[in-house]
C-alpha cells in the first residue's frame, strides 16, 4: 500500500485486535499475553542559529508474554507478519520453559473495564508536515538570527503512539496518544547568559511558538553576566520545570515493597513505612490519575490492570503505597500499579507572587544531572540551569552564577511556603512553582 | 549521478520484497549462535541498503547512506533465590539519511520492502528540503577512503544467545545465595544483559559495511540492613565492567566467586565512620576514575557540545571555542596523556567502521597535559581544517560517528577515552596507598552529576576506605568529592602503571535529542590526586 510521506503509520485498535488475536492462535502454553506498541515519531532540531538533524521515524513491536505452569518468559519482536508472531510465540514458550519457576507469578487477569481518557490524542498532532515544524522551529529561528547577540537551540518532538494489551483470559486493553514537545534554549553570545523554556502538550496547537520565543529571549538577556553567590541555605522560588526535576523522585519511593523493606525514604527507621503520617507540609497532594486532563496516560499497567485515581500523599499525609498484583494479594490489598502519570496539585500562588512577596530568595528556571545521593532520605544532588537569579524585596535584582545542591524533595517540601499552579511540564508529568526555605546549596559552578 | 539501474546492476543485485532470512533460520535453533563469525551482509540486506540509496539519489539528494541493523537484546532479572525478569527483544529496521543542498535530513522504517525503504529514503529527502529554510553553513563531509566490501567482529568468542536461560539464570542464583550468606545481607539482585547488534551499512561513495558487536554485562547489588533495622548499605549494582564481548566474560568475571567479598563490602558498610568533610589525597581505582574520565574529559571534548550543538539538552563544553584552547588549554601535569580510541580489544565503543562509514584512529585528546583534539565525525572534521593543517596533521574524522538503532540517525558519540599509564614506573593500587599518608581510597562508581559545562562535578563511590599512614583502616561513609574540572586534573601526582591498568564503562551513555544510548570503556590505572574537596552527604529527615 502506498502511502504519503506526511501519514503518520500508526496501528487501529482493530489492527492492535488482528495482532492481538494471530499471535494468541499460535499459543500453546498455559496462557499468554500480547502486548503491541506502535510508534510514529517526527522531530526536528535546530542549533547555532541554524537547523541541525531532523527525522521520522515509524515501529511497531510485539512482544509476548507465555506462561507455562509456574514459568514465565517474554519475547520481543517487531516482525508483525504472521510468521513472525509465530516465532515469537514459539521462542517465548521455548524460553519459558527453560526459565526457573517464578513463586510470585500471577494468573492473568480477564476482560477488564478501562477509564475513558479523552483529550490524549489529536489529528494535528499526529499530522503535522515536516514544513509546519520546521516554521514553527523559525518563530525562535528568526528572532535571534535578527539579533547579534543571541543564539539559539531547540528541539520540537512530535509522537503519535497506540498500546494495546491482550491475553488469552480474554483481556483486551488499548489506547493511543499523542504528544507535541517542544524545548528551547537562547544564549547569549558572550557566553555568560542562557535561559530554557519548554512546553508539552497533546494538541500541537495550543503550543504558543511565538510567545515562547519572546519570553526566553528576554530571559536570556536578563541572565547575563551573573554575579557569584556564597554558597549556603537560601529560600528559593522553583519555576515548574524545577519541581518536577527534583519533586518527581518521590514517586519512586512510593514501592510498598520497597518501603517495607527498609529501603525507601517511606521506611521507618527501625522497621514498617510511614503510612498515615504526615511526610510533607499540609499544603501538598500527590495522585496519579490516566484521566486528569493534565496527565492523561494509558488507562491500564502492563499487566492489563486498571489504573484509577491514586491519592498517594493527602494534605501532607502518606496515604496509600504502590502495590503490584503479588505484593497486593499478599497483603490482602488492593492493587494501584504503577501507572497513570505523577502530578503534585497546585496551590493559588502565581509565580510573579511568589517573587513580589519575596525579600530574598533564588528563583531557579530548572535543575540539571540530578542523581540520587541516598535512597533512604531521598537526598539528591545536581545543578541549577539556564536563568538563576537573586530575588530581593520583592523583585528580580540581578542573575547569579549557578549552584549545586545537595538535597531531599522531602525536605524541601517540609519548608514550604507557596505552592501556584500546576503545569504539565512533559507528558505525564504536572508540578507546580513553589517556594521553599533552607534549601541546600553545597558549591558553585561556571557554566552559563 | 548513477541512475538506478546502473546502481543495482554494479552490485549485481535484484531489487525486490525480501524476507530477511537469518531471522527465520535461527527460530528453529534456539540454542545455536545466530550469525556465524563471517558477516558477509545479507544479500537481501544489500539489495535493501541498495534500493534506499538509489531512491535517495533520484529523490534529489548529493549524497546518501542506510543502515539496516539488526539489534538483540536479553535481560534477565533476579532477587535472592527467585528469576524476576526474562526478556528477549529482537527488532530490526532501515534507517537512512540524506544531504540535499547541505542539509541534513533522516527517515527511519521498520517496513524492510524496497517500497518500505524508498518511502523512507524520499521522506528524508522532504525533511532536509524543508529544513533548507535556515542554514547557514552547508554541510561538507571530510573525506573517507571507500570500504567496498568490509567485515568486522567485536572480540567475543561465545555467542551468549549459545547459552540456555536456565543456564545463565543458575549462574545468577548462586552467586545471590553466596551473598546471602553473609550475615546482615537481607537482599541481593543480580541481572545479565546482553546486546547483539548485525549493522550493515552503504553510503552513495560506495562503501558497503557489515560488522557484527557483542556487548555483555553482568550486575550485582547486595544490600545489608544493620539488626536494629536503622542502617542500610549497598555494595554494587555496578560490581562487574561491562564489556565489548561475550558469555566468556561473564564466566570470566567469577560472581560466585567474589560475591561474599561484594557482600562482606556492604555489611562493613553498615558500620562506616561518616566522613569528616575536608580535604584529602584520593587514591581512585579504575573503577570509580572511569566515571569521572567520561564525565569531565569525555564529554567536553565532544566537537558538536563545543560548538553549540547540544546547547538545548546534554549541554555545551568549557573547552570551547577550539581556536582558544587547542593547543593551548592545559588540563593537566605534563605526565598526563589521554587517548580516544575506538580500538581497544575488548571496550564498549570499539568498532571497525563507524555511522559515517570511517575506519576510526587513535588520537590524543590531552597530550601531556594540554588540550590537543576534539571527538570528530566527518561533516566535524571540517570544523577543524585550519588546526590539523597548521599541525601537519591529517583532516580526517576520527571515526565516532554512532546512532543506538536502525530508527535513529547518527550523530558524534564518545570514543573510548583512556588515560596513559605510566610508561617509567609500574606502580600498582597498594603502591599508591603506601605512598599516601592520609586519603581516602574509592572504588566503584555511585552517584555521579556533572554541570552542563563540566566544569563542576560531584563523585561519590561504592566502597570508600580511610587511609592513614599508608594503610587502610577502615571504611567511610557519606562520602562525595567535589571537583572543578581543571584543578581536578592538575592535581593528579601518581599515575598507576601498565599492569593495572583496566577498562571501566557504562553501557547507557545519553546524549542528543531524541535521546540516544551509547555504550564506552574508559581505561586508566589507579591514579592519586592531592588535596581534593570532600563533602559528607549524610541528612536526617
Amino acid at each position: 500500500m502506498k502511502r504519503l510521506i506526511d501519514e503518520p503509520i500508526i496501528l487501529s485498535r482493530s489492527e492492535c485486535e488482528g495482532i492481538v488475536a494471530r499471535a494468541l492462535r499460535a499459543n500453546t502454553a498455559d496462557a499468554c499475553r500480547v502486548t503491541v506498541n506502535s510508534s510514529y515519531d517526527t522531530n526536528v532540531r535546530f542549533a547555532d542559529n541554524q537547523m541541525s538533524t531532523s527525522g521520522i521515524s515509524d515501529d511497531a513491536s510485539v512482544s509476548i508474554t507465555s506462561f507455562v505452569g509456574k514459568r514465565n518468559a517474554t519475547v520481543l519482536t517487531n516482525d508483525i507478519t504472521d510468521a513472525g508472531l509465530q516465532r515469537a510465540v514459539a521462542q517465548a514458550e521455548a524460553l519459558a520453559r527453560l526459565a526457573p519457576e517464578d513463586p510470585e507469578q500471577m494468573p492473568e487477569l480477564g476482560a477488564q473495564e478501562y477509564a475513558a481518557v479523552p483529550g490524549a490524542w489529536s489529528d494535528r498532532t499526529a499530522t503535522l508536515s515536516a514544513a509546519e515544524r520546521a516554521r514553527a522551529a523559525l518563530t525562535a529561528l528568526e528572532r535571534a538570527r535578527g539579533t547579534a547577540d543571541l543564539t539559539v537551540a531547540g528541539f520540537i518532538t512530535c509522537s503519535a503512539s497506540a498500546r494495546a494489551i491482550g491475553n488469552s483470559a480474554g483481556l483486551f486493553a488499548f489506547h493511543r496518544s499523542t504528544s507535541a514537545n517542544y524545548t528551547l534554549t537562547i544564549r547569549t553570545r558572550d557566553g555568560t547568559g542562557s535561559s530554557w523554556s519548554g512546553a508539552d502538550d497533546p494538541d500541537w496547537a495550543r503550543i504558543d511558538f511565538g510567545a515562547m520565543a519572546e519570553r526566553t529571549v528576554a530571559k536570556s538577556r536578563a541572565s547575563r553576566d551573573p554575579q557569584a553567590l556564597e554558597p549556603g541555605r537560601y529560600a528559593v522560588i522553583f519555576e515548574p520545570q524545577a519541581t518536577a526535576d527534583l519533586v518527581g523522585a518521590v514517586r519512586g519511593s512510593f514501592n510498598a515493597r520497597a518501603s517495607e523493606e527498609g529501603r525507601t525514604a517511606m521506611s521507618k527507621p527501625g522497621g514498617g513505612t510511614k503510612l498515615g503520617e504526615r511526610i510533607v507540609d499540609p499544603r501538598v497532594s500527590f495522585v496519579s490519575d490516566p484521566a486528569d486532563p493534565q496527565l492523561l496516560t494509558a488507562p491500564f499497567d502492563g499487566d492489563g490492570l486498571p489504573l484509577q485515581r491514586e491519592l498517594w500523599v493527602k494534605d501532607g499525609v502518606l496515604q496509600q503505597l504502590a502495590y503490584d498484583r503479588f505484593w497486593a494479594a499478599r497483603n490482602g490489598v488492593r492493587p494501584t500499579g504503577n501507572g497513570g502519570g505523577f502530578k503534585m496539585l497546585g496551590g493559588e500562588t502565581s509565580l510573579d507572587a511568589m517573587i513580589a512577596n519575596a525579600e530574598r530568595a533564588i528563583l531557579v528556571t530548572r535543575l540539571w544531572y540530578l542523581r540520587p545521593v541516598n535512597a533512604r532520605t531521598l537526598v539528591y544532588t545536581g545543578l541549577t540551569r539556564d536563568g538563576t537569579f537573586l530575588v530581593e524585596n520583592g523583585r528580580i535584582a540581578r542573575s547569579i552564577k549557578n549552584f549545586r545542591f545537595n538535597d531531599s524533595p522531602l525536605i524541601l517540601l517540609n519548608n514550604l511556603d507557596a505552592l501556584g499552579p500546576s503545569v504539565r511540564t512533559e507528558n505525564g508529568s504536572v508540578f507546580p512553582p513553589l517556594k521553599a526555605r533552607e534549601f541546600n546549596f553545597t558549591s558553585l559552578s561556571d557554566a552559563v | 549521478m548513477t541512475s538506478r539501474r546502473e546502481f543495482l546492476a554494479s552490485a549485481g543485485l535484484a531489487a525486490g520484497t525480501i524476507a530477511l532470512a537469518s531471522r527465520q533460520i535461527e527460530a528453529a535453533e534456539l540454542r545455536s549462535p545466530i550469525l556465524t563469525a563471517s558477516t558477509e551482509p545479507d544479500p537481501a540486506v544489500k539489495v535493501l541498503l541498495l534500493e534506499a540509496l538509489t531512491a535517495a539519489k533520484l529523490a534529489g539528494a548529493s549524497w546518501a547512506d542506510a543502515r539496516v541493523q539488526r539489534q538483540r537484546r536479553q535481560n534477565l532479572g533476579t532477587r535472592e533465590q527467585q528469576v524476576t525478569n526474562v526478556l528477549d527483544t529482537d527488532t530490526i529496521g532501515c534507517g537512512v539519511r540524506v544531504l540535499v543542498d547541505g542539509t541534513w535530513g533522516f527517515s527511519a522504517t521498520r517496513q524492510l520492502t524496497a517500497e518500505g525503504v524508498a518511502r523512507a529514503a524520499r521522506q528524508a529527502v522532504a525533511l532536509a528540503r524543508a529544513n533548507r529554510v535556515a542554514r547557514d553553513r552547508q554541510v561538507t563531509l571530510a573525506p573517507s577512503p571507500v570500504h567496498a566490501n568490509a567485515s568486522w567482529k567485536s572480540s567475543y568468542t561465545v555467542d551468549p544467545w549459545s547459552i540456555p536461560v536456565e543456564e545463565k539464570v543458575a549462574l545468577l542464583l548462586r552467586a545471590n545465595a553466596e551473598a546471602m550468606k553473609v550475615r546482615n545481607i537481607r537482599f541481593v539482585n543480580s541481572s545479565l544483559s546482553f546486546v547483539k547488534e548485525e549493522r550493515s551499512y552503504a553510503n552513495s561513495e560506495g562503501s558497503m559495511v557489515a560488522q557484527d558487536v557483542v556487548r555483555s554485562w553482568v550486575t550485582m547489588s547486595s544490600t545489608a540492613i544493620s539488626d536494629d533495622r536503622t542502617e542500610v548499605a549497598v555494595r554494587g549494582p555496578e560490581v562487574v565492567q561491562p564489556m565489548g564481548r561475550g558469555w566468556e566474560y561473564v564466566l570470566e568475571a567469577n560472581i560466585v566467586g567474589n560475591a561474599p567479598l561484594w557482600a562482606e563490602q556492604a555489611r562493613e558498610k553498615l558500620t562506616a565512620k561518616p566522613v569528616e568533610v575536608g580535604r584529602y589525597d584520593l587514591i581512585l581505582h579504575p573503577s570509580q576514575l572511569f566515571l569521572t574520565i567520561h564525565e569531565s574529559i569525555g564529554h567536553p571534548t565532544e566537537l558538536d557540545r563545543a560548538m553549540g550543538y547540544e546547547a538545548n539538552y546534554a549541554g555545551t563544553s568549557f573547552i570551547a571555542p577550539p581556536d582558544d584552547v587547542l593547543g593551548k588549554l592545559r588540563l593537566g601535569p605534563d605526565h598526563l596523556t589521554i587517548r580516544g580510541d575506538r580500538s581497544q580489544p575488548n571496550a564498549l565503543a570499539t568498532i571497525g567502521y563507524d555511522d559515517d562509514g570511517v575506519q576510526p584512529d587513535e588520537f590524543d585528546i590531552v597530550k601531556n597535559g594540554v588540550f590537543w583534539d576534539y571527538q570528530t565525525t566527518r561533516e566535524q572534521a571540517e570544523w577543524l581544517r585550519p588546526w590539523y593543517e597548521q599541525n601537519g596533521m591529517p583532516v580526517r574524522s576520527h571515526g565516532c560517528s554512532y546512532a543506538q538503532s536502525w530508527s535513529d540517525v547518527a550523530f558524534q558519540r564518545m570514543p573510548n577515552v583512556s588515560i596513559v599509564p605510566d610508561q617509567q614506573v609500574d606502580r600498582t593500587w597498594d603502591d599508591l596507598i603506601a605512598a599516601t599518608d592520609r586519603g581516602i581510597a574509592m572504588i566503584g562508581r555511585a552517584s555521579y552529576s556533572i554541570d552542563q559545562q563540566r566544569y563542576n562535578a560531584q563523585f561519590g563511590a561504592q566502597v570508600c576506605y580511610e587511609v592513614r599512614g599508608g594503610k587502610i583502616v577502615g571504611q567511610l561513609k557519606d562520602v562525595a568529592y567535589v571537583m572543578r574540572t581543571s584543578e581536578f586534573w592538575n592535581a593528579i601526582d601518581l599515575i598507576g602503571g601498565k599492569s593495572s591498568y583496566e577498562l571501566g564503562g557504562t553501557f547507557n551513555d545519553g546524549k542528543g535529542q531524541p535521546g540516544q544510548s551509547n555504550a564506552v570503556s574508559h581505561g586508566c590505572p589507579p591514579c592519586r590526586f592531592r588535596d581534593v574537596n570532600v563533602l559528607n552527604t549524610g541528612r536526617a529527615l
